[in-house]
């Protein structure tokens, strides 16, 4: 036993004490009870890593051309009798080797869901903050307009725009910008679930009295909302997040399905699904149902994330 | 002219019923060094006249008439951005409860730097050590541990420490203080108003006390308003208020104290309650409470009269001071003013 660890001794290192915070509470402690939980963020861990380190994973470049080979199309994964210890998860339609394909993909399934959710988390904040603090006028005029957003389904706002995009500029501009238009249209039609969650937030807090004080110190209300009210709403801000990361994934799969998303040559999850669908049933059914799986699996593991993040972060859930 | 005056200050509240004035003639000064109090029930328009001083009443509120003079400058007419020159700065407040007033999720320190900064140009470190003197000022105890704190690890009584601390970082000419000890167990709050008397004294400070608590405004305050339904019905020196009150509701909160009651008895109380302010009565606001109601008081708001060192705002005054130099409400308390 060192004397550093005493509760009486200074704490001298304090990365050593905040980790020792984090040992000791509740979220790390309700953590630990909950296998599901567990099971859910190895699997996270492991997209996540995975992702990360694709370029060093993958045993071909899947955006490299010149590395296909025809002659390897449409092999079935190792498993299979006809496959080829060469690729793991078997080849699609051009000689791509699917392992290498899922992991770019997954990778850009990932930086398209976290960017949008960022956008609409940026959009949904400082919207449903001046709502919230202003009221009135200010917050009846944002919300209409989230409602007006809510009542077109994220999916048509951006087939409409992704058609529009591609039908004014030519699919060459589209493909590169590909990434940057999924992530603004994913990201503009969903903030309304952050406006509405934040501003109720708001409207709780804006009532206590470490408002009224903040005002009367003479803080002006930008520095109130944001640095006063906006950090005393972040947990349900943190829960919605996950569940919305997931969602935008699976936004970003169904426009890639619908040939509106990212393009064959760049393929995301759902692309990659799209582009096996056609040769689903003369038997490459790999092509579709292996990433197909890495979807589902992503998907259901931060929505499980989400759910545990939700009953631990919200006190009146506690289970004994 | 005093430092801080106001005039006539009008406050309503515009609801869907049609406006409701929360507070109408309320006239007082203060200057630095004094100490005033403000006693009434529970809505009676005490916290509403505090927050008007500092123009800081929120919708559907609003000052309908009247001047808040301060230092030469109607509060009431200045710019969102003088006024924020003046809160905090000039006139700071304390509130009721010190676990709300503190944000939970900033440390103490952060909250005293972002006070300070919001007003002056001074650096982060500058202005810990101005926190820290001002902790001192306080009297809590390492105070240097306390800045690296979160409100939830400190006590009620350290917490409404801080916020002192806190109003005092700017040094302001003024504060107000909204029931500063309401919250927390006697003990406490009799450090807290020792401590608040104590910061007067020696920083000539102008002090507002509002509270209900007759006890603690007879220790702590030169001169004292009595306020019922949005109106002042007493105004004078504490002492004379507390020994001698004229209007007959003063009269019936001092009885109400425990210590004038009776061993085995029932507590004296006033009968009936304070009136909704939609529905208030013509006339005196009191008068359907009052033991000596006239046909006068249901007709007539009545104006203030002087009374010794005393304004009272009652009919019956003249009449009650003639009554053998003492007023029947107080006959079965011989020992008033003996209280402290």
């Amino acid at each position: 036993m060192t004397t550093q660890s005493s509760p009486h001794e200074p704490l001298l290192n304090t990365a050593d004490s905040r980790w020792q915070q984090f040992l000791d509470s509740h979220f790390w402690h309700s953590f630990k009870r909950d296998k599901v939980a567990i099971v859910s963020f190895s699997i996270f861990f492991l997209f996540i890593l995975a992702s990360l380190s694709a370029p060093l994973l993958a045993p071909m470049d899947p955006y490299d051309m010149t590395q296909f080979d025809l002659m390897d199309s449409e092999l079935p994964p190792v498993w299979q009798e006809e496959g080829d210890s060469r690729f793991l998860f078997g080849t699609d339609a051009q000689g791509r080797d699917m392992w290498s394909t899922i992991l770019y993909g997954t990778r850009l399934s990932l930086i398209i869901g976290v960017c949008a959710v960022m956008l609409q988390a940026f959009l949904g904040i400082v919207i449903g903050l001046s709502a919230g603090y202003f009221g009135g006028r200010v917050d009846s005029f944002l919300m209409r307009l989230a409602d007006i957003q809510l009542s077109f389904s994220t999916l048509m706002v951006a087939i409409i725009f992704l058609a529009i995009f591609q039908a004014a500029f030519g699919a060459e501009l589209y493909q590169d910008l590909a990434m940057v238009m999924l992530v603004l249209v994913i990201g503009i039609a969903e903030w309304p679930q952050y406006a509405r969650t934040v501003r109720a937030s708001v409207l709780a807090e804006r009532k206590k009295e470490y408002v009224d004080a903040a005002r009367v110190i003479g803080l002006g209300p930008i520095r109130i909302m944001f640095r006063h009210i906006l950090p005393n709403t972040l947990s349900p801000v943190l829960v919605i997040s996950t569940v919305q990361i997931a969602n935008a994934i699976i936004s970003e799969a169904s426009l890639s399905f619908l040939g509106l998303g990212m393009p064959p040559s760049q393929p995301s999850l759902g692309s990659l699904i799209a582009s096996g669908f056609e040769f689903i049933f003369s038997g490459a059914w790999w092509i579709t149902i292996i990433p197909g799986i890495a979807l589902i699996l992503l998907v259901l593991v931060i929505n499980l994330l989400g759910d545990w993040l939700r009953d631990v972060l919200n006190p009146k859930l506690y289970k004994g | 002219m005093a430092l801080l005056e106001i005039h006539d200050l009008e406050v309503k509240f515009a609801l869907r019923s049609g406006p409701v004035t929360a507070l109408r003639d309320i006239s007082f000064s203060l200057d630095r060094g004094q100490r005033l109090g403000i006693v009434g029930e529970s809505g009676a328009g005490k916290s509403v006249a505090a927050f008007s001083i500092l123009n800081l009443i929120s919708r559907p509120g609003y000052i309908s008439k009247g001047k808040i003079l301060f230092d030469g400058n109607d509060l009431a007419q200045l710019n969102p951005s003088q006024l924020r020159n003046v809160r905090g700065n000039r006139i700071s407040m304390i509130f009721q409860d010190p676990m709300m007033t503190l944000n939970p999720v900033l440390t103490v320190g952060a909250q005293m730097v972002e006070s300070l900064q919001a007003h002056t140009r001074i650096s982060r470190q500058e202005a810990r050590k101005i926190a820290l003197e001002k902790l001192r000022l306080v009297h809590i105890p390492s105070p240097e541990k306390r800045l690296d704190q979160y409100p939830h690890e400190l006590s009620g009584g350290m917490k409404q420490r801080i916020i002192i601390a806190i109003a005092l970082l700017l040094n302001p000419d003024i504060i107000i203080a909204d029931e500063p000890t309401t919250a927390l167990d006697v003990t406490i709050q009799a450090e807290i108003m020792d401590l608040l008397l104590e910061l007067c004294e020696d920083r000539n400070l102008g002090l507002i006390l509002i509270t209900h608590d007759l006890g603690v405004v007879s220790q702590v305050t030169e001169r004292t308003i009595v306020m019922y339904a949005g109106r002042i019905i007493e105004m004078g020196p504490t002492k004379e208020i507390i020994n001698d009150a004229q209007h007959p509701y003063t009269q019936g909160l001092i009885n109400a104290l425990p210590q004038q009651g009776i061993p085995g008895r029932r507590l004296n109380q006033i009968p009936g309650s304070m009136p909704p302010l939609q529905q208030l009565p013509n006339g005196c606001a009191f008068h359907p409470r009052c033991a000596y109601a006239k046909a006068a008081c249901k007709e007539q708001i009545p104006a203030f009269t002087q009374s010794g060192g005393c304004q009272v705002a009652c009919h019956m005054v003249a009449e009650l001071v003639n009554q053998a130099g003492k007023s029947p409400a107080l006959e079965n308390s011989p020992s008033t003013g003996q209280d402290s």
